[in-house]
C-alpha cells in the first residue's frame, strides 16, 4: 500500500498530469495522421524530453506510445488506410463494416476493445511485477548479454520473408555502435581520422534520420494525397456494452498482446496474427472474417494495445528494449541517469508503479477523448500529406539540432533520412537498425564484464537463468529451421525461401 | 530438384524494382568496411578476445557483409520487378529535400530561428506546388507555433540569430531567449 502511494504522489504533481493529458492526446492525434505514427514523434519530442523530469519525460513518451494505436483505428476503419502500421489488421473488418453503413458501431467497437486490451495488459503489469522483482536481480551480466542476443535473434527471425535484410540491418546497427572512441582501451574505431567522428554517432540521430526525416522526404517526394473520411453521428458508447458479447475474444488477444508484447522483437504484429487465428478458428461464423466481422476487429484492436505496457517489461527489468519505440525511450532513462534494469525494481519501485499507473490513466484518457472528439480528429486527418511532410522536416529540425547545435549532426540524420528513405521504398526493415544499436552496445559492454569471471565456455550457462536463456535461444534458432524444412517439404516444387 | 534449383529456390524472395541496385551498394559498403578492419580498429596485446577492440566490429561487419552477399544473391535470383530506373531517380530527387533541410540548418544561426522556420516552411510550401494563400498562410502559424511551443516554452537549445544582434536592446533580449 505504501508503495502505492507513493507512486501516486510522484503522478500527482501538475507537470506529469499535464505530460499525460498532453502525451495521451497528441499521441491520439499522431496515430491517426497516416504516415506520421508514434515512431516519428517520439524521434521528434525525445531531445525536448531530456530537460525534463524522468518521469514527466517518459509519460509524455509513454503517452504517444499508447494512445497512437487508438488513433491509428480511426483512418482505419473509416478509409481502409491504418494510421500506424500496427492498424493494418483492424482494415480488415472495420473497414467494411463501415462501407456497409456502421462505421460509429466499428469505431465504438475498436475504442473499447483497444480499452480492455490497454487496461488488462496494466493489470497484468502490475501482477507480474512483484515477481519481476525477485527473479530481476538474479539477472548478472552474462544473463543480460544473453537476454540481449536472444533479443536480437529474435528480432531478425521476426521479420519473415525479410531475415537476411533483416540480419543485415541488425548487424549494420551493431557496426554503428562501435564506431568512435572505443571506452576501455580508448582506441579509435572507424573513425577514419576524422574528429567529428570520434565520439560515435548519436543513437537519436539516427533515430530522427530513419524515422523522422526520411518520412518527411518521402512524403514530399512522393505525390500528393488529400483523404477526405466522412463525419461520424451519434454517439460512441455502445462499443463497452458489446463489448461483453465478445469478451472471451478479447481476453484471449489480450493475453497474446501481453505474451508477445513482453518477448523482445516480436511485438504488435505477431499478436495481432494469433489472436485473429484464434478468433477465426473459435469463431461461430468465421466466414464473416474479413467482411466486417466484430469478434476480428475487436481480435486485432485488444491485441495490438495490450502491447506497450507488456513492452515495458524487459525494458524496465533488464533494460533491453525489445522494439524500436522502447530503445528509443531508453536514452532518456540514461540521460537522467536512471538505468533500467534489476537495480530499478531493488531501488525505485515506486518509479516503476508511477509509470504503471500512467499507463492505466492514459488509457482512460484517450477513450473519453475520443468518444467527444472522433469527429474533430477527422479534420486533422484531411490535411495533405506534402504539408504534413513540410510538418515533419521543420519538427525534425527541433530534434536533431537541439541535441548539440551540430551541422555535423544534421548532415548524418539527413544521410540517415535518405537511408530510411531507401528502405521504406524497397520495403526493407529499419527497427533491426535502431536494436542493433542499443542492443550491441549491451552486449559488448556485459559479454566483457562477465568473461571476466568465465574460465570455460560452459561456466557461461552455469546458472539457471543463463541455462534457460541460451536454451531458448537454441529453441528459437531450432523452431525456424524445424518451420522453414517443414514448409520447404509440405510445397511440391520446394518451399518457402530460406529469407522467410 | 538440381543444387542451382534449390538454391534459387532457397534464397528467392519478393523483390521491389531497385532491389538488386541496393543489394549491391550494401555488400560493397560491407565489403569495404570489412577490408578496413586492420586499419581502423585495433588488437591489443594481453587483452581476451572478446575485449579486443577489433572484436565487435569483426562480429557486426562478418554479419553484416555473410547477410548482405545472401541478401545480394536473393535479388539475383528472385524474380525481377520493372522499374529499376524509375526507382532510383525517386531517391534521387527525394535528395533535393535533404539539402532543403541543410539549407534551413545553415541559415538558422545567422537568421535566427523564427525568421528562418517562417520562410523555410513557406518557400517549401511553394516548392512542393502549394499555391494557395491558404496553404502559405497555415505553414507560417505551424512555423510560429513550432518555435513558440519548443524554444519558447520547452526552451529547447537553439541559439539566437546573428541577426537579433541588430534589434533593440528589449526585443533583442526577448527574441533570443524565447524565438
Amino acid at each position: 500500500m505504501d508503495l502505492f502511494l507513493s507512486s501516486i504522489q510522484l503522478l500527482l504533481r501538475w507537470d506529469v498530469l499535464a505530460a499525460l493529458l498532453i502525451g495521451s492526446i497528441g499521441g491520439v492525434i499522431i496515430g491517426a495522421i497516416p504516415g506520421v505514427g508514434a515512431a516519428v514523434a517520439i524521434a521528434i519530442l525525445l531531445p525536448a524530453t531530456f530537460s525534463m523530469d524522468p518521469v514527466v519525460g517518459l509519460t509524455v513518451l509513454l503517452g504517444i506510445y499508447g494512445s497512437s494505436m487508438y488513433g491509428g483505428a480511426i483512418p482505419a476503419i473509416l478509409i481502409n488506410t491504418p494510421g500506424t502500421a500496427v492498424n493494418a489488421l483492424t482494415t480488415y473488418d472495420g473497414y467494411p463494416m463501415a462501407r456497409d453503413g456502421h462505421p460509429r458501431r466499428a469505431l465504438s467497437l475498436a475504442y473499447s476493445a483497444s480499452l480492455f486490451g490497454g487496461l488488462f495488459s496494466v493489470v497484468c503489469l502490475i501482477l507480474l511485477s512483484q515477481a519481476l522483482a525477485v527473479i530481476a536481480p538474479h539477472f548478472g551480466s552474462r544473463e543480460i548479454f544473453l537476454a540481449a542476443l536472444l533479443g536480437i535473434i529474435l528480432v531478425v527471425l521476426a521479420h519473415r520473408g525479410q531475415v537476411f535484410s533483416a540480419g543485415m540491418m541488425a548487424c549494420f546497427g551493431i557496426f554503428l555502435n562501435t564506431v568512435g572512441l572505443e571506452p576501455v582501451k580508448y582506441t579509435r574505431r572507424y573513425t577514419f581520422d576524422q574528429s567529428w567522428l570520434t565520439s560515435g554517432i548519436d543513437l537519436i540521430v539516427v533515430v530522427l534520420g530513419l524515422f523522422a526525416l526520411s518520412q518527411a522526404f518521402l512524403l514530399l517526394t512522393q505525390r500528393d494525397e488529400r483523404l477526405k473520411p466522412a463525419r461520424v453521428t451519434g454517439g460512441l458508447f455502445e462499443g463497452l456494452k458489446e463489448l461483453f458479447l465478445f469478451k472471451r475474444i478479447a481476453a484471449v488477444s489480450s493475453s497474446f498482446g501481453v505474451m508477445m508484447g513482453m518477448i523482445p522483437g516480436v511485438g504488435e504484429f505477431t499478436a495481432q496474427f494469433m489472436s485473429y487465428t484464434f478468433a477465426q478458428k473459435t469463431s461461430k461464423t468465421p466466414e464473416r472474417f474479413g467482411k466486417g466481422s466484430p469478434e476480428g476487429l475487436v481480435a486485432s484492436e485488444a491485441a495490438n494495445n495490450a502491447v506497450p505496457a507488456a513492452a515495458m517489461i524487459p525494458l524496465l527489468a533488464l533494460g533491453i528494449p525489445g522494439e524500436a519505440l522502447t530503445a528509443m525511450m531508453l536514452s532518456v532513462f540514461y540521460v537522467h541517469n536512471v538505468i533500467p534494469g534489476p537495480q530499478l525494481f531493488i531501488g525505485q519501485m515506486d518509479f516503476v508503479m508511477a509509470l504503471y499507473i500512467a499507463l492505466f490513466l492514459l488509457n482512460i484518457i484517450v477513450v473519453v477523448f475520443l468518444m467527444f472528439s472522433t469527429n474533430g480528429i477527422l479534420r486533422i486527418i484531411r490535411i495533405p500529406t506534402r504539408f504534413l511532410g513540410i510538418m515533419i522536416l521543420t519538427l525534425g529540425f527541433v530534434g536533431v539540432y537541439s541535441l548539440r547545435n551540430s551541422v555535423t549532426d544534421c548532415a548524418i540524420a539527413a544521410v540517415f533520412g535518405i537511408f530510411g528513405l531507401i528502405l521504406k521504398r524497397l520495403r526493407l526493415p529499419v527497427v533491426p537498425i535502431i536494436l542493433g544499436m542499443v542492443l550491441g552496445g549491451i552486449m559488448e559492454v556485459k559479454l566483457r564484464s562477465s568473461m571476466a569471471r568465465i574460465k570455460t565456455p560452459l561456466d557461461f550457462i552455469d546458472r539457471p537463468i543463463s541455462a534457460i536463456i541460451f536454451g531458448l535461444i537454441l529453441l528459437v534458432i531450432g523452431l525456424h529451421i524445424r518451420s522453414h524444412i517443414k514448409t520447404r517439404s509440405k510445397r511440391p516444387g520446394g518451399g518457402r525461401p530460406i529469407g522467410n | 530438384m538440381t543444387t542451382p534449383a534449390a538454391i534459387r529456390t532457397l534464397l528467392s524472395r519478393e523483390r521491389r524494382p531497385g532491389d538488386l541496385v541496393f543489394a549491391v551498394f550494401f555488400l560493397a559498403i560491407s565489403v569495404f568496411l570489412l577490408s578496413q578492419i586492420g586499419t581502423e580498429s585495433k588488437w591489443v596485446k594481453g587483452t581476451g578476445t572478446v575485449a579486443q577492440p577489433m572484436f565487435w566490429p569483426a562480429v557486426s561487419l562478418l554479419g553484416m557483409t555473410g547477410f548482405a552477399l545472401c541478401h545480394f544473391f536473393g535479388a539475383v535470383v528472385s524474380p525481377r520487378m520493372a522499374g529499376r530506373l524509375g526507382e532510383v531517380l525517386f531517391w534521387v530527387r527525394s535528395i533535393e529535400y535533404a539539402l532543403w533541410f541543410m539549407a534551413y540548418v545553415w541559415i538558422v544561426p545567422t537568421v535566427g530561428y523564427l525568421p528562418s522556420t517562417v520562410i523555410f516552411s513557406t518557400l517549401l510550401c511553394l516548392r512542393v506546388g502549394y499555391r494557395e494563400k491558404r496553404f502559405l498562410a497555415m505553414a507560417a502559424v505551424m512555423a510560429l507555433a513550432v518555435v513558440i511551443v519548443f524554444k519558447g516554452f520547452l526552451s529547447v537549445k537553439i541559439p539566437g540569430g546573428q541577426l537579433y544582434e541588430h534589434l533593440p536592446d528589449g526585443i533583442r533580449n526577448f527574441m533570443l531567449l524565447y524565438l
